[in-house]
């Protein structure tokens, strides 16, 4: 089990959220079961594992969407939390901006929804009915609708999908700027290890229980990671290089071959 | 004169079609039509109660429609069947219980005919003032909660995790409905009370760039619909509840023509 308190973690951290041995059950199924972890203020903790390993379904219990069948979820203080989702689909028949969906978070002024979106990169889409938008921008627009929240903790699920490598550099670097700006916790989604691992200040390695956690060093030298992601260029990487040394497909996704489950990680299903 | 005889049926029908505006956009947005319909089936369940324990014809339906919606609530939060299912066994009853019961009844009071198809030429003074106080009370709750009810609608999810009670709202937005319904019922009826609440505001869609002021359009369209609904019905001596419909469907035939703005 994870302790969330590898060597750099600051002890002065201000815990936001505290996990204690989380179980989720969906329709009689185990998704996830003896979880138990810390989320930090101006930490970034990363998690990956394959499709279908319960990511987002602990993101939920985190963001207090889904009550937890067993165990405990602390929220230490008054929490506000941002969140950026994969993807949302507005109706068609609802006539709205970018402005519009951002005034929908915080009833802030015009400027700051403004700064908000020039921040991550999509001043220009200001007025653009949310319908029109890509999936990359419909993400920074996401992005943008958290951040007016001023967060104490910023959840991201897959915040990669759909974005370009170049972009996902300048999306790394701008959730790092948040941190510091803001001192909030991010908790990261992904399945894609490559850009995550340097990134990030902890990954918890999830299969519907951790299989693994601690520093992104510590975790990419633990063999039930590479068991997992058997084959995985990042499995191999150097940590803190941006080297392009495995095929992205058309939209930035790393092409990712199957993965295996040491002992550790038996009894899953698998959904690739 | 006209304009003297037309001025309450014309005042009424414009209290329902401005508030069927913003109302009329919600349903348009979170796909509810069908809950506007079960609703006004309600009613006449709730107008034969009312006949039947004695008390006066509105409160009974008013009340009817609200527990019905609360109901209706209630019985979305569970999971095994779809929600228009659940909704057509309740609208499909309770119009099933209010014919029955109004058979029953020893002399029959109620004009049937004009509670499925309205009786907008009936309306008294008495009867406006109840529509405009019922109309001013939904504008300002829904002006009230504006942002909470559009945050919901566009996504609950995001709307939860930012601190809003999804469960409140949404029953706000359906007992603001009943009510509306329920008031609705002598203007065009049980059967045509959806169309005056989704026609205006799906009319005003192609025109409009946000929520507000496809809302506000609709109100206006509606307050059309009505006009010529009872200039139809006036010169062509047509019923006044089918004609306005068909007079916003006509609105609506011609915004289609119109150049879409988003």
């Amino acid at each position: 089990m994870i302790d969330a308190s590898p060597r750099s973690t600051p002890s002065s951290a201000r815990p936001l959220v505290t996990l204690d041995n989380v179980a989720v059950r969906f329709a009689g199924e185990e998704v996830l079961s003896r979880i138990s972890l810390t989320l930090h203020a101006g930490r970034i903790v990363t998690l990956i594992g394959p499709n279908g390993a319960g990511k987002s379904t602990l993101a939920r219990v985190v963001l207090g969407i889904i009550t937890p069948h067993a165990g405990t979820v602390q929220r230490h203080g008054s929490l506000r939390i941002g969140y950026m989702p994969q993807r949302i689909k507005v109706d068609d028949s609802l006539p709205l901006t970018v402005d519009g969906f951002l005034a929908l978070a915080m009833s802030g002024r015009s400027r700051e929804r403004r700064a908000a979106l020039a921040r991550v990169g999509v001043k220009h889409l200001h007025k653009r009915p949310v319908q029109q938008l890509s999936g990359g921008e419909m993400q920074r627009v996401l992005l943008a609708r958290a951040l007016l929240r001023k967060p104490d903790l910023l959840v991201l699920d897959e915040p990669a999908q759909g974005v370009d490598v170049a972009g996902q550099n300048a999306l790394y670097g701008l959730l790092d700027e948040v941190r510091q700006e803001f001192g909030c916790g991010i908790l990261l989604i992904s399945h894609d290890l490559h850009l995550v691992m340097a990134a990030t200040d902890e990954v918890i390695c999830l299969h519907h229980h951790i299989c693994c956690s601690g520093t992104p060093e510590a975790v990419t030298r633990d063999p039930v990671f590479h068991d997992m992601f058997a084959g995985h260029p990042a499995a191999n990487l150097a940590l803190y290089t941006h080297e392009h040394d495995h095929e992205h497909t058309l939209h930035g996704d790393v092409d990712a071959p199957g993965h295996q489950h040491g002992d550790e990680c038996g009894g899953g299903k698998h959904d690739h | 004169m006209i304009i003297e005889l037309l001025l309450a049926p014309l005042a009424a029908g414009l209290a329902v079609a401005v508030v069927a505006g913003p109302m009329g956009s919600f349903v348009v947005w979170r796909r509810m039509a069908f809950f506007g319909d079960t609703l006004a089936h309600g009613a006449l369940l709730g107008a034969a109660f009312g006949l039947a324990v004695g008390i006066s014809l509105y409160p009974a339906v008013v009340l009817c429609c609200l527990v019905l919606a609360l109901t209706l609530v209630a019985l979305q939060q569970q999971q095994h069947l779809a929600g228009d299912t659940l909704l057509g066994i309740v609208a499909h009853t309770t119009l099933a219980l209010g014919i029955i019961a109004v058979s029953l009844l020893p002399t029959v009071q109620v004009d049937l005919f004009g509670f499925l198809f309205g009786d907008l030429l009936a309306v008294s003074g008495r009867d406006v003032a109840w529509l405009w106080g019922g109309t001013f009370f939904i504008l300002l709750l829904t002006a009230l909660n504006w942002r909470r009810l559009l945050s919901i609608t566009v996504n609950e999810e995001l709307a939860r995790i930012e601190g809003i009670n999804i469960t409140a709202t949404r029953t706000l937005l359906m007992l603001m409905l009943a009510l509306l319904i329920a008031g609705a019922i002598r203007t065009v009826g049980v059967l045509l009370i959806t169309s005056l609440l989704i026609i205006p505001a799906a009319s005003a869609r192609r025109l409009t760039r946000t929520p507000v002021q496809m809302a506000a359009l609709a109100s206006l369209i509606g307050s059309i619909a009505v006009f010529g609904g009872l200039l139809l019905s006036w010169h062509a001596d047509t019923p006044v509840g089918p004609s306005i419909v068909v007079s916003a469907a006509g609105l609506f035939i011609v915004t289609l023509l119109l150049p879409r703005r988003s």
